[in-house]
């Protein structure tokens, strides 16, 4: 089901907005996650209310944190398809969900963020828990 | 209606992933979707069978870990629940 852009536009610029590179392309996605060196914060966006409306403040306030990743990216499930099954092969261990957030570093995850992880939580809870895997891992 | 529901007309549970347990002795994970008259309608759901090879213990270790493994993309439970949790309330 493709979602119209009038509806999704404010989800990805929302994300946009917090200086996270939209990741629209599998080309788009080797290009970033293919390198895999340093640390690398994976978003994968949803048009999901329940889950999404929580995660998205979540990244704001946890991006304000001193510690962050080296480079943040995000693709948007529902939408842009093919980026997003690629950005999924990098952490393949992992059951598709959205939205849900991974930390890789020198290619490899070591932290992972699961859509039930997120349901029901506060954005303030959600940013805790990330800002606590940015210090560990960042 | 829960502050976290953003779906209007909605239980308070609709999109949240749940552990059912049934008097047979199942578990089912899922996403949440409705409980309607025949039960709980649950998206994305996978389910340990009592018996199986993996241990009750095993399944819901990986699937906090790595996620749920859907089986169901759409699934009514219609069994008798013996409890309903959050999956990550286990």
């Amino acid at each position: 089901m493709a979602y119209p852009d009038l509806m999704t536009r404010p989800m990805r610029e929302e994300v946009t907005r917090l200086g996270i590179q939209e990741l629209k392309t599998v080309a788009d996605v080797d290009a970033v996650l293919g390198e895999g060196e340093g640390t690398t914060l994976v978003f994968v966006n949803s048009v999901c209310g329940c889950a999404a409306g929580g995660a998205r403040p979540a990244l704001s306030l946890a991006l304000q944190h001193s510690t962050k990743p080296d480079r943040m990216v995000s693709v948007f499930a529902g939408v842009d398809g093919d980026a997003t099954q690629r950005a999924r092969s990098f952490f393949s261990d992992y059951q598709p969900s959205s939205p849900s957030l991974a930390i890789l570093k020198d290619g490899e995850v070591v932290h992972f963020v699961h859509r039930h992880q997120i349901e029901g939580k506060h954005p303030q809870q959600i940013a805790a828990e990330l800002t606590a895997a940015f210090d560990k891992f960042c | 209606m829960s502050g976290h529901v953003f779906h209007p007309g909605h239980d308070d549970l609709h999109g949240i992933t749940v552990v059912l347990e049934t008097a047979s002795g199942r578990l089912i994970v899922g996403r949440w979707h409705e409980k309607v008259e025949k039960g709980v309608v649950l998206h994305d759901a996978a389910a340990h069978e009592p018996g199986s090879q993996q241990t009750r213990e095993d399944f819901v270790a990986r699937t906090l870990k790595f996620g749920v493994r859907p089986e169901h993309r759409t699934l009514v439970v219609s069994e008798e629940l013996t409890s309903v949790k959050r999956l990550t309330e286990l």
